[in-house]
């Protein structure tokens, strides 16, 4: 199929759906006016009352905290599992955590919520704790949900890697856990940095799980937002969608620039043996 | 001479499947030994489990009189130069060949001095600031092989190392291999499927099949003494004949009665007899000890192979005269040209060139049991 | 007497890097699967109870028909029809959009590609709730919609709070999704089959039939599943483009936490999950695959 005419409508009308929206809110985030149908004059006046408004300031602190964390330890124990599973001979085991992993990737967002929301509460409660839901649930859900993402990006390095590789430096001397940090972690680090992003952003934009496992005040970003549109919503908040955009597309490009990299040196690498 | 490794009874399975089958086998300090055998066969099994990359489920793996099984690779003095190489690709060729060195902390200006010396011995001087991924096929084989001396083990394992070389590369491969196997005394432990490339670098071949050693010897013995159908028909091409030993010397076999050298069997026991194709001479039939229909003719540029139809068995013989289809010629044997074998689990399995190889073999068996 | 060092040991390493996973994923992913079955049939005292599951059941309401005739109906039932039927549509529209719009991305030159991929991933790192509300106003009686039919001296639309809208969010913010991973498996596909499939004697409509649709199908599936499942739970959407009209089961599962009815919401959960594992073991069976496949 050449690029008719006809293709290229439907791909300038679908392009066009995707991002009317944002087009939108990116206009809109600078109207002078309060309004958000009635574009008046541009204006910064809405990102300086987003500087002043100390709630949201907050609840960003509390995101970005929440979200380095969350993809910290998610990545470091996803790296470790993902080199257990790819060394794993048993089947039976192999398989079930291959369901188990997937779980949090194919279930709606609002019954791993729920769940992890009623466990918490149960322990809560069995420990005659006051409040069982607080920014340490919320950090413990986080890592569940990113955990199978950053296995996702780090397991599929791991197979294309030679499997003699840290063979090679075991033979050569190194303990096993030296040879994984000398001879395998240089090689899957693009996986394992992606999936850290990957961890970061999905922290970054989760709403329907954190808004469960939320307690004690501890307010997210997208729980703030919630909050803010439940009452009338001024352009403040497209100011606010602007800039976490801007920040999660530069993430986006340097994740892409670092696959490209990483594929450019593997067929290279290919070419040669 | 010292026996550095031996492996006694040696068993592995995987899955349930037997892969080795009670091993046992004395490697001597300063050898070259070539595991030969095709693929499958276990031999990179025994390899890695010299090495360290897999545990025995039976048998001990003894180096210089001490058991190793349960020291880990790092530990043992064996050191392996990989199938693929497995290089660094993030290191250039001196951190690659310093590796070990770097591990053991050895100061610097001694790392400077050795990796020096390891790239001489495998021509590699100069080469130090290159980047791995960039080298060709034998150049990046001979900075494995700088890698895995560098710290002098007592023994270098090779798991099929020249397989991914082109054929003259690999020819000159093989040449540099023994030159450093002689020049620094190490035992190399050799694994291939090539036969040619086994009987010309090796002191002692091994020839394995589905897990079991089938014969241990020198080129020499292996070649012109095969003990079974599978060693003569995996090493060079064997014509493998039923024979009937009549007594000592004296073997009968497609209706005629031969002089051979190989005397101990019983009187008229039946045998395996091994004639190797530029072992026949080409006669006028009358001529002839046996005779036959000759059914193929190729021309390989050395030699021509011939096919020929003796007494409803495909013989094939090389020779350097043309001779043209459909034409009856006889062959005569000398007695050194016919070895006698004892009967095996291999015989009938080898020897008749009615196809090369058991993949087309089958095919028409299947396609003639389902005419009948 | 050989006793194995622990940190030598490759096995030793390999079971404490899997470890910690392996105890987290069943602590974190597994229980409180059960903990929702445990609420669902316990009651505030934690006694065992089916109360709750029957509730779901028989609960009823009334609701008034276009003709404005008050009919009673099974709340909870009608809640799940609803949103099925809702989640359904908006996946037949995603993929009668995405599909197609797969297949052109993946025929052009690669930097293209590339370029447009990342566009369409775009919209899905911009927050979830602020492009709904973005469609809000823009599907608003007084919104940009409207005042643009104004401009044209077109009647008005009334968009907001129908079904139409909350179908229209729905394909829109799901649509990368089916886009994706379509468009993954077309790019991977060996340009060599469809030059086997000319060489054979397709025409260009022949070869899409059979040669691409077919083998296009595993990434078809991933699609569906990746849209149709948040599309069903989904509770923001319906509340913003709904204008609360249209009550799903994400909506009633949310009202029933926040009025701290968790034993109910449990039971509401339970249900839908259990019908979700039904669906699921169905479509394995149907398509032969494993949908719990993910990257592994």
């Amino acid at each position: 199929m050449r690029t008719s005419m006809f293709s290229r409508l439907w791909t300038v009308i679908i392009f066009i759906y995707l991002f009317a929206p944002i087009a939108i809110l990116i206009v809109f985030s600078f109207n002078a006016a309060k309004s958000l149908s009635v574009f008046s004059a541009p204006s910064l006046k809405w990102y300086r009352e987003l500087f002043r408004d100390d709630v949201t300031l907050a609840s960003l602190k509390n995101t970005l905290l929440l979200a380095v964390s969350a993809s910290i330890v998610s990545t470091v124990m996803g790296t470790a599992a993902a080199v257990g599973i790819n060394k794993l001979r048993r089947r039976w085991l192999a398989a079930a955590l291959d369901t188990v992993t997937n779980i949090p990737m194919v279930n709606p967002d609002i019954i791993t919520g729920i769940s992890l929301m009623l466990m918490f509460v149960f322990v809560g409660r069995l420990f005659g704790l006051a409040t069982s839901l607080s920014f340490w649930t919320m950090l413990l859900a986080h890592i569940t949900f990113c955990l199978p993402y950053v296995i996702l990006q780090v397991l599929p390095k791991l197979r294309q890697m030679d499997p003699a590789l840290p063979e090679a430096a075991m033979d050569l001397g190194c303990t096993p856990l030296r040879a994984f940090f000398k001879a395998e972690l240089p090689e899957i680090m693009p996986g394992v940095i992606t999936g850290m992003i990957m961890a970061f952003t999905l922290s970054l934009d989760d709403f329907v799980i954190s808004y469960f496992t939320q307690g004690n005040g501890f307010q997210t970003l997208p729980i703030r937002i919630y909050n803010m549109t439940k009452k009338t919503v001024t352009p403040k908040m497209y100011a606010l969608a602007t800039i976490i955009f801007f920040v999660i597309l530069t993430l986006l490009l340097i994740t892409n620039l670092i696959g490209d990299e990483d594929g450019a040196k593997r067929r290279r690498s290919k070419k040669r043996v | 001479m010292q026996k550095i490794i031996e492996l006694k009874n040696l068993t592995k399975s995987f899955d349930g499947e037997v892969v080795l089958d009670h091993i046992n086998l004395d490697i001597y300090d300063h050898e070259f030994l070539t595991l030969l055998g095709p693929s499958g066969c276990g031999k990179t099994t025994i390899l890695r489990l010299i090495g360290g990359f897999e545990t025995a489920d039976e048998g001990d793996v003894i180096f210089l009189g001490e058991r190793i099984n349960d020291v880990p690779p790092h530990k043992r003095q064996v050191n392996t130069v990989f199938q693929k190489y497995a290089l660094f690709p993030h290191l250039n060729v001196y951190e690659n060949v310093a590796f070990p060195l770097r591990e053991k902390k050895v100061p610097k200006s001694e790392i400077d001095a050795r990796v020096k010396e390891m790239l001489q011995l495998v021509t590699l001087t100069g080469f130090e600031k290159r980047n791995v991924t960039r080298l060709s096929g034998g150049q990046q084989q001979r900075v494995a092989i700088a890698r895995a001396l560098i710290s002098h083990p007592r023994v270098l394992l090779l798991d099929e190392p020249l397989s991914a070389l082109d054929l003259k590369l690999r020819k000159d491969m093989q040449t540099e291999l023994k030159r450093i196997q002689q020049a620094t005394g190490i035992t190399f432990v050799f694994v291939t499927h090539d036969q040619e490339e086994a009987l010309s670098m090796s002191d002692t071949i091994v020839v394995i099949s589905g897990g079991r050693i089938q014969q241990i010897g020198t080129p020499i013995d292996i070649y012109n003494e095969p003990v079974n159908a599978f060693v003569a028909d995996f090493i060079g091409e064997s014509n493998i004949v039923d024979g009937i030993m009549l007594s000592d010397c004296h073997v009968r076999m497609a209706g005629h009665t031969f002089d051979c050298l190989d005397a101990g069997f019983d009187q008229n026991e039946p045998v395996d007899v091994v004639i190797r194709p530029e072992d026949v001479d080409i006669v006028p039939p009358e001529k002839g000890m046996l005779r036959g229909v000759v059914t193929g003719v190729t021309f390989m540029g050395v030699h021509y192979e011939i096919i020929v139809d003796i007494a409803g068995f495909k013989w094939m013989i090389q020779t350097t005269d043309f001779v043209d289809v459909d034409e009856h010629i006889g062959i005569r044997l000398e007695p050194d040209a016919i070895h006698i074998m004892k009967k095996s689990e291999f015989s009938g399995m080898f020897g008749d060139y009615s196809s090369f190889s058991n993949e087309l073999d089958e095919l028409s068996n299947a396609e003639s049991e389902g005419e009948e | 007497m050989n006793r194995k060092a622990r940190g030598d040991s490759i096995a030793a390493v390999q079971r404490a890097a899997l470890a910690p996973y392996t105890v987290w994923a069943v602590v974190f992913i597994v229980v409180p699967l059960f903990f929702i079955a445990y609420y669902a049939f316990t009651d505030d005292s934690f006694r065992f109870t089916t109360a709750n599951i029957v509730r779901f059941f028989t609960t009823t309401s009334e609701v008034v028909t276009e003709k404005g005739i008050p009919r009673e109906v099974r709340t909870y039932l009608l809640i799940f029809a609803r949103s099925l039927k809702l989640a359904v549509i908006s996946t037949i529209l995603c993929l009668l959009l995405g599909y197609p719009f797969a297949y052109l991305i993946s025929r052009a030159g690669a930097r293209a590609q590339k370029t447009m991929i990342t566009l369409v991933m775009v919209p899905m790192w911009m927050n979830f709730l602020i492009r709904t509300y973005a469609w809000m106003t823009l599907l608003q009686d007084t919104g940009l919609i409207n005042s643009f039919l104004g401009m044209l001296h077109l009647p008005a639309l009334h968009m907001i709070g129908t079904e139409g809208a909350v179908v229209v969010g729905m394909v829109y913010d799901y649509l990368p999704y089916m886009i994706l991973p379509i468009y993954s498996v077309m790019a991977k596909m060996d340009e060599k089959l469809i030059e086997a499939a000319h060489d054979l004697g397709c025409s260009s409509s022949g070869v899409l039939r059979r040669v691409v649709v077919p083998l296009s199908m595993p990434g078809v599936v991933s699609g569906i599943t990746m849209v149709l499942v948040p599309s069903i739970s989904t509770f923001y959407i319906s509340q913003k483009l709904g204008n609360g009209k249209f009550y799903l089961i994400g909506d009633a599962i949310e009202s029933q936490y926040t009025a701290n009815n968790l034993h109910f919401a449990a039971a509401i959960a339970f249900i839908f999950m259990i019908v979700l594992l039904a669906a699921m073991a169905l479509m394995r069976k149907l398509t032969g695959r494993r949908v719990y496949e993910g990257g592994m």
